[in-house]
């Protein structure tokens, strides 16, 4: 196992966390640790958690402050290799055995190959940061082929051979838990499970990401979500959809709307889903009210 | 890395893992080794970045966070004789599937409700053991038949075919470069159908009561013999049994379900139980075009209101529902209760569950349900929905 104690002149959990606020991304000690320990020891993150609690973003501010760019891969039910790792562009080769006649042509050069989201971080191991988005959504033959990736960092392509990284790109997975990944695959990689965050972070994140949102109402907003969060919900808000909630309804009042009733009709972009809505409407002013106390 | 350090000083972080195991956590050694190197590389300047380390290198699993806290605790600050007391020797198929996010409070009568799981418990057994010769004969061919019987949907994958929508471009490629750039025949590419996941609920009330083994019975059959299936189990709560069940041997498999579930013969809240299933996702998502059988009588003590619209959003995501009573045995029957009226627009059958044969026969026939159930006795009857 390789380990670097310092990876892009940050040399411990602090380093990173305090790099990634300078990124508008606010981690929790946990994350920053596990975060510095994959890039310390190499190995792949896997981050779980509800929907909506930051874990993309995460890898868009990791990317950042690593400076290199973000490679994904957003995963899907039948995702294939073609897809994921490389595919022959065949109507090229095609027209170039056509053209050469008689004359030999070597068909598998690099100008025929489509190098996919994987291959194109194995290739770019110092400039990219592959992100396998929602790895949830895969199926389990997807899986295994994951696992061969993630242990060695090697791609084998028939008609060229293997290829294998000159260094381990750094790898992010994210999985939405809505159903259980194979052991082997959170063996590979530094797990974290990231949780909505407390009350006073979710606030500071608010006031981070929405510049024009007042502190009251960021506070106002972490409650009231927080509250929503305690239904029975199919789709409880994320922190997006509070800092969304709190720049529509900022918008509102600015517009002359009162507080709670500004809350109130911006609530479609907190709860999206309309037997939610149902649900909750007979108790939103309850809600809202309490929250803004 | 590790060499720099003195044996001695990691025999705790080695024992931990141990420990980790003898209390039925999976650990790896090489998430030993990575435990090993990241406390290496975060100094470790307090305990705090050891059990953050512990954390992302060992993985515990989401809902098993506390224990492994405690048991961290136990190990690092405490005896660690303490630890390996409080943990249940073998527990581990049944810790992993308690799983009561279900979020309503448990029964009142708590105590009554622990002393009864003992005695059902037990009772289970002995019944179990004098498993009708028949029955078990019956699960044995539905086991045998499950596998090519079971509903099919279109695979999202392609693969190469003799006939198919798709051109498959990579074979063309290879045959034409194999015939010097000449094809003649175009390879295909075709979507396989798959198999369909199925859903089990199962009703433990105390209405049920002398249908529960043979339902757990007959869910171990269906865990054996098809390879995308959950179980859970509604009383009161709401279990998650699937993992027990997947044991081979049936009796270890049924006392495995039995220990996870609680609320044996209390009340039904059908309702609640449901909507507690549609609230968690990961849950959730098991009904998406799945197969989803709801072994209940629907005798709902709560509101009805709340089990018809958990039915109607269980039935919106599901292939096919399928609400089987053993009421539905009396030919006599028409659904009476409010709860049963109200569920039958939504529903895609409303069959007879009374006994394990009906039961097998039922999803043994599901496949040709596109057309409407075909009533092949009298007392089976059907109405719903018609095409799945």
């Amino acid at each position: 196992m390789v380990v670097r104690a310092k990876v892009a002149g940050i040399d411990s959990p602090e380093a990173l966390a305090s790099a990634l606020r300078g990124a508008y991304y606010l981690a929790d000690d946990g994350l920053a640790t596990a975060a510095y320990l994959a890039l310390a020891l190499g190995k792949p993150l896997l981050l779980e958690g509800a929907p909506g609690v930051g874990k993309t973003e995460a890898a868009k501010a990791i990317s950042g402050v690593l400076g290199r760019r973000l490679i994904r891969l957003q995963c899907y039910e039948g995702i294939d290799a073609a897809a994921a790792l490389y595919e022959w562009n065949y109507p090229r080769q095609m027209l170039a055995i056509r053209q050469a006649g008689d004359k030999p042509v070597d068909i598998y050069g690099d100008e025929f190959l489509i190098e996919r989201p994987m291959l194109q971080a194995l290739r770019a191991p110092d400039s990219a940061v592959l992100l396998l988005d929602e790895i949830d959504r895969s199926d389990h033959e997807f899986e295994a082929l994951l696992l061969e990736f993630l242990s060695d960092f090697t791609i084998s392509i028939p008609e060229r051979g293997t290829l294998s990284a000159r260094e381990r790109p750094v790898v992010i997975l994210t999985s939405n838990r809505t159903r259980e990944l194979h052991e082997a695959l959170r063996r590979r990689c530094v797990y974290h499970f990231i949780s909505y965050p407390a009350p006073e972070r979710e606030a500071q994140i608010i006031m981070l990401r929405a510049s024009g949102v007042a502190e009251d109402t960021a506070r106002a907003v972490v409650a009231a979500v927080g509250r929503l969060r305690r239904e029975p919900l199919t789709k409880p808000p994320g922190i997006a959809e509070a800092v969304d909630w709190a720049e529509a309804a900022t918008v509102l009042a600015k517009g002359g709307a009162s507080w709670p009733d500004a809350f109130k009709r911006s609530i479609g972009v907190a709860i999206k889903d309309e037997e939610d809505h149902a649900h909750i409407s007979p108790r939103l002013d309850a809600i809202i009210t309490g929250a803004a106390a | 890395m590790t060499r720099t350090i003195l044996p001695g000083a990691i025999r705790p972080f080695v024992a931990f893992a141990a420990l980790l195991r003898a209390n039925g956590f999976a650990v790896a050694p090489e998430q030993t080794t990575a435990f090993l190197s990241a406390i290496t590389v975060l100094g470790p300047r307090s305990l705090d970045d050891i059990r953050r380390a512990a954390h992302a290198t060992l993985a515990p699993p989401a809902e098993r966070r506390e224990e492994f806290d405690a048991l961290f605790d136990a190990h690092f600050l405490g005896s660690v004789e303490l630890a390996r007391e409080a943990a249940e020797p073998d527990t581990e198929e049944l810790r992993v599937q308690e799983d009561r996010r279900g979020g309503f409070e448990p029964p009142a009568s708590d105590d009554i409700n622990e002393a009864g799981q003992a005695a059902t418990a037990a009772e289970a057994l002995s019944t179990r053991r004098f498993a009708p010769a028949d029955e078990a004969d019956t699960l044995r061919r539905f086991q045998r038949a499950l596998p090519v019987h079971l509903p099919q949907r279109r695979g999202y994958r392609r693969l190469r075919a003799r006939r198919g929508s798709g051109l498959d471009l990579r074979r063309a490629m290879q045959e034409m470069i194999r015939n010097d750039g000449e094809i003649f025949r175009l390879p295909r590419l075709r979507r396989k159908p798959r198999r369909r996941a199925i859903l089990l609920i199962i009703d433990v009330s105390g209405s049920m009561k002398a249908r529960t083994d043979a339902h757990l019975r007959f869910a171990h059959a269906l865990v054996r013999a098809a390879d995308r299936v959950e179980v859970f189990t509604i009383g009161t709560r709401l279990t998650r049994v699937t993992r027990a069940l997947k044991l081979r041997n049936r009796e270890q498999a049924l006392g495995a379900a039995s220990g996870l579930v609680s609320d044996w013969d209390g009340g039904t809240r059908i309702g609640d139980a449901l909507q507690a299933f549609l609230a968690v996702p990961r849950f959730a998502g098991t009904a998406r075009g799945a197969v989803v059988l709801i072994l209940s009588d629907g005798l709902e003590r709560g509101d009805p209101k709340a089990m018809t619209e958990a039915v109607r959003r269980l039935a919106a995501r599901a292939w096919h529902l399928s609400w089987m009573t053993p009421l539905a045995a009396d030919p006599g029957f028409r659904p009476e209760t409010a709860a049963l009226k109200s569920i039958l627009p939504v529903v895609d059958a409303l069959a007879d569950g009374s006994s394990t044969q009906r039961l097998c026969h039922h999803v043994l026939t599901l496949a040709q349900a596109g057309a409407p159930y075909p009533s092949l006795s009298p007392s089976s009857f059907v109405m719903g929905r018609g095409s799945g």
